[in-house]
């Protein structure tokens, strides 16, 4: 047993319904208890959809475990069918259904419906949500896609040339209902690959048929935007059509033109006049001298694996930030994660537990946090800045406006997050020469976020006192470093201090330790 | 107002008897009563609720209050794994471990509740057995109960009565020679509380009691001499229990707008000997200004038509509300479950055309509501932005479950929740 407070991700079944709900004409059916049916709101409210997720819940009770659970089933199934009437069914079971054992699949199956019904099997005990969608994903592709697969043994490479005239052509996989900006990176990625003069066949799940999956082969290549959800059914494709599949994911600048060029080579067409000119603004933006004050801010990174990855480099690279932490709850990315931590210099946070994550913020006293919706709580608590780059998501994180993550549009809302919840360089400066000034402080937040944006409660959280004695000079003189730095600070002093045999700190201690430690 | 006189004293079997009641099952669109705990755990201050379950469970908490609720909760899941499930730990030291663990994290808390969730039922984890040896090894400083708020048992309020019904034996007891107090029972807002607890005082009811108290070391004691007035219309197991512990009802229609609030009132002023004279000099003040906030909406909400989907068992009293004090039409009425005995003097008085219905097949009752048409609905979180798409003004039915809408200085709020959809309907003019 696990105790846990807040999740960043749901069960497998939750995964299934994103990818269920993200497309058209197919209808999933649930054996599952009372209660359960709390998923649709996470669709209908967070995300505003405006249908009711594909879903059909058998709703057993107490009473009906000691008789005939497997009939409510079939019931389910068959009502179900006859009155959506999907072109195809995918079955299985929440937590609950799955201690009852009654095999939807099986029980589906006997129903004989004229429609591919495909059962899935989430275990609901050891796995968890995106892992949940990617099988989901990945079960759907072999079902739908497998009978237009040429015979093993028969698969061959894609050849780059075709016929005149005719565009090479790609599928968009891993983009679903509830997902963190899904809606609009598929909109950019889309416009994107219409400038290489590729045409999209198919997105999916995210708008996608069961027929839209059935010819997932036809296209030249797959681009799986969110390795989480796509990854699995896009090696399967691989394995079964020979299609290749992009491996760069385009978040953030540079990214974006190792995308491209990526595309260029599967296309076989010259990237240069494409990345030629000022395909987004970050490079300028991130020159501009008015960017100064952001070199080497501390920032702390978590997230699922993929945007934790792709904004821990946009944060090194394209904003010279330090990077102080990262993190994901992922483990299926968990390698990836814990190597780009190393190149940093830091060893990753693998963590589902949002109260480790919380004490490592704590811990690496970043100037900016870019995490989830737990982080901006948890930076909120401490009095950090904070931007949300990844899921798990709240209604915030689906903006009315175009707002996507990827491409190179994407790369300039990169910027705008990463730099908007930050005290801008001239009033930086200012809170830092005249720091007893009773309006314009530390504590009173960035002023264009407006008054009361950072409520601290518990500033001086991180500032536990060590076993040295401090003189009531350097206490207050410690009190005019800025509060995000201050814990470090005394902790380097306190190092100091006995290091070098001093019994009591004094503001010369202070300063001898500031040159000593240096940053 | 419309009818006959809402009667505080039952009413003879004529009429609610024989409505007929449209008994439904399948897909259910509610809630489990796990979700009881998001105002249980705020309600008493150093109670934490441990439920035992699955990710679903947690997941389920931090997303049904609609937004992420964010200060280190009072509640928390032990997440059952495959190990434990496997047999190849055992659950009972697992859930020691948790609750050690749990203990050291939150010295401040003196009441835990172990909370039984579907899976937990399914593999008979026996949580009562738990309670009682982790009350042993954490005593005094902690008492343990437990209670199932299961979605294979309970329907969304139900988790309330289910925690209320354990805390019952533990109540302290009331010698028989005690004089009559009156117990109030039923989770209510603060402010609502103290409202009552001046009301009653006005009337010379002193000794007033509420269950749950807002602190485990203050419930309150129980007895031969206790007469309770229930303030939702959900409690059934817990007014079994606080009977069988000799405590008396008082049967009243639910303190909801300033009839309904009059008349429970009136229930516990006529049983305690207030004079009616005085009852009503003490409430008229109150009951006019109620019924002046509520008239402020009627010209928006009298003629419309209403149809309320299942969900907190608390839609007969609201129809009822609704129809008398500002001349709505109900249609249909849902409720998960209809405790008739306690809601005796609530359906004989609700109108004769609406339609009771009890449970739920969601595919069908949606159906039905939109062959009605309704000018208002209310439903889920799950059903009403789809509903609004279809045209449909909805009311989302936790709103009332969040919100204090008991008692006179409420009743305006209480329309207003139902005004509101419709007044946004016609500003907008996008």
């Amino acid at each position: 047993m696990q105790l846990t407070v807040w999740t960043y991700e749901g069960p497998p079944h939750v995964g299934a319904m994103r990818v269920a709900t993200a497309m058209q004409g197919l209808r999933y059916v649930l054996h599952a208890p009372q209660g359960d049916t709390y998923a649709d709101l996470l669709f209908t409210m967070i995300e505003r959809r405006q249908k009711r997720p594909p879903v059909t819940y058998t709703t057993f009770q107490a009473r009906d475990l000691g008789g005939d659970t497997a009939e409510l089933m079939k019931t389910a199934v068959k009502e179900a069918f006859e009155r959506f009437r999907p072109q195809a069914m995918i079955v299985g079971a929440s937590c609950t259904g799955e201690l009852i054992q009654d095999d939807p699949g099986g029980l589906a199956r006997a129903l004989a419906l004229p429609v591919p019904v495909i059962p899935l099997e989430l275990p609901s005990y050891s796995k968890k949500e995106n892992w949940g969608a990617a099988e989901t994903f990945y079960q759907l592709v072999r079902a739908l896609a497998g009978p237009q697969a040429p015979a093993p043994g028969s698969v061959t490479p894609r050849d780059p040339s075709r016929p005149a005239g005719e565009r090479p052509s790609c599928n968009l996989l891993g983009p679903t209902a509830l997902g963190f900006r899904h809606r609009d990176d598929v909109a950019e990625v889309t416009r994107l690959l219409e400038r290489c003069g590729v045409a999209v066949k198919v997105v999916a799940p995210l708008g996608a048929t069961p027929a839209d999956i059935a010819r997932l082969g036809e296209a030249d290549f797959n681009v799986p935007l969110y390795p989480e959800v796509a990854a699995s059914a896009a090696q399967w494709l691989k394995r079964a059509f020979g299609q290749p599949a992009t491996t760069t994911v385009p978040l953030g600048y540079g990214a974006t033109r190792r995308f491209v060029e990526e595309v260029a080579a599967l296309c076989g067409f010259d990237p240069a006049l494409l990345l030629a000119g000022e395909p987004s603004r970050l490079p300028w933006y991130s020159r501009s001298i008015d960017s100064t004050y952001l070199t080497g801010k501390r920032v702390f990174v978590f997230g699922d694996a993929t945007h934790a990855l792709a904004v821990a480099r946009v944060a090194q690279e394209e904003m010279a930030f330090t990077l102080v932490g990262l993190g994901s709850y992922s483990r299926e990315g968990a390698r990836e994660v814990r190597q780009a931590a190393q190149e940093a210099g830091l060893e990753a946070l693998i963590t589902d537990d949002y109260l480790a994550v919380e004490a490592a913020i704590a811990e690496a006293q970043p100037e900016l946090v870019l995490g989830t919706q737990m982080e901006r709580h948890v930076a909120k608590r401490l009095g950090i800045p904070c931007a949300v780059i990844s899921a798990p998501v709240h209604v915030q994180d689906y903006p009315a406006r175009y707002s996507p993550l990827m491409g190179f549009e994407g790369a300039n809302v990169l910027f705008d997050t990463l730099v908007h919840p930050l005290t801008m360089g001239l009033e930086e400066h200012l809170l830092g020469m005249f720091r007893d000034d009773f309006e314009f402080n530390d504590t009173a937040g960035p002023s264009h976020l407006g008054a009361g944006h950072t409520p601290p409660a518990e500033r001086s959280a991180p500032e536990q006192p060590g076993s040295l004695p401090w003189s009531t000079d350097a206490e207050a003189e410690l009190r005019k470093i800025p509060f995000f730095v201050r814990g470090k600070a005394r902790r380097n002093t306190e190092r100091y201090a006995a290091e070098q045999g001093v019994a009591t700190i004094t503001v010369e201690t202070l300063y001898d330790a500031k040159a000593h430690f240096g940053r | 107002m419309s009818g006959a006189p809402l009667r505080a004293a039952p009413t003879p079997a004529a009429g609610c008897a024989e409505r007929p009641v449209l008994r439904e099952r399948g897909q259910r669109e509610v809630f489990c009563g796990l979700t009881g705990i998001i105002w249980l755990h705020r309600k008493i201050q150093d109670a934490f609720f441990l439920i035992v379950g699955s990710r679903t469970c947690a997941h389920l908490m931090q997303s049904a209050a609609g937004v992420m609720i964010f200060a280190e909760p009072r509640f928390g899941t032990a997440v059952i794994e495959e190990r434990d499930l496997a047999g190849l730990a055992d659950a009972n030291e697992e859930l020691d471990r948790v609750v050690e663990q749990l203990l050291a994290r939150r010295p401040d808390i003196r009441l835990l509740f172990l909370v039984g969730s579907c899976p937990s039922e399914v593999i008979k984890l026996d949580l009562s057995k738990a309670a009682q040896r982790l009350a042993t090894r954490h005593s005094p400083d902690v008492r343990v109960l437990n209670y199932s708020g299961s979605g294979i048992e309970t329907t969304f309020t139900e988790g309330e009565d289910a925690c209320l019904a354990a805390l019952v034996p533990s109540l302290p007891a009331e010698p028989a020679a005690a004089d009559p107090s009156l117990l109030v029972v039923g989770a209510l807002a603060d402010v609502v509380e103290d409202q009552f607890r001046r009301l009653f005082d006005n009337l010379g009811i002193a000794d007033v009691r509420f269950l749950p108290a807002r602190r485990a070391g203050e419930m309150p004691a129980v007895g031969p001499n206790t007469r309770l007035l229930l303030a939702q219309p959900f409690l059934g197991r817990t007014l079994a229990a606080l009977e069988a512990r000799g405590a008396r009802r008082l049967a009243a229609p639910f303190p909801l707008g300033a009839e309904g609030t009059t008349s429970w009132l009136k229930a516990a002023a006529e049983d305690f000997g207030v004079e009616p004279g005085h009852f009503s000099a003490m409430t008229r003040h109150a009951r006019e200004r109620a019924r002046l906030a509520v008239a402020r909406h009627r010209e928006r909400l009298e003629g419309k038509r209403l149809f309320l989907f299942p969900d907190s068992q608390l839609e007969i009293p609201l129809a009822r509300f609704l129809a008398r004090e500002l001349g709505m039409i109900p249609l249909e009425v849902g409720t998960p479950y209809l405790h008739r005995a306690i809601l005796d003097e609530e359906l004989a008085a609700l109108p004769d055309g609406a339609l009771v219905s009890e449970g739920q097949d969601v595919e069908r009752q949606l159906d039905r509501c939109r062959a009605a048409r309704p000018d208002i609905t209310v439903c889920g979180l799950g059903l009403a932005n789809p509903l609004e798409v279809e045209g449909l003004a909805t009311k989302w039915s936790i709103e009332l479950v969040f919100t204090p809408i008991q008692g006179y200085e409420q009743a305006g709020d209480l329309a207003e929740l139902f005004a509101r959809p419709l007044v946004r309907r016609t500003r907008l003019e996008v």
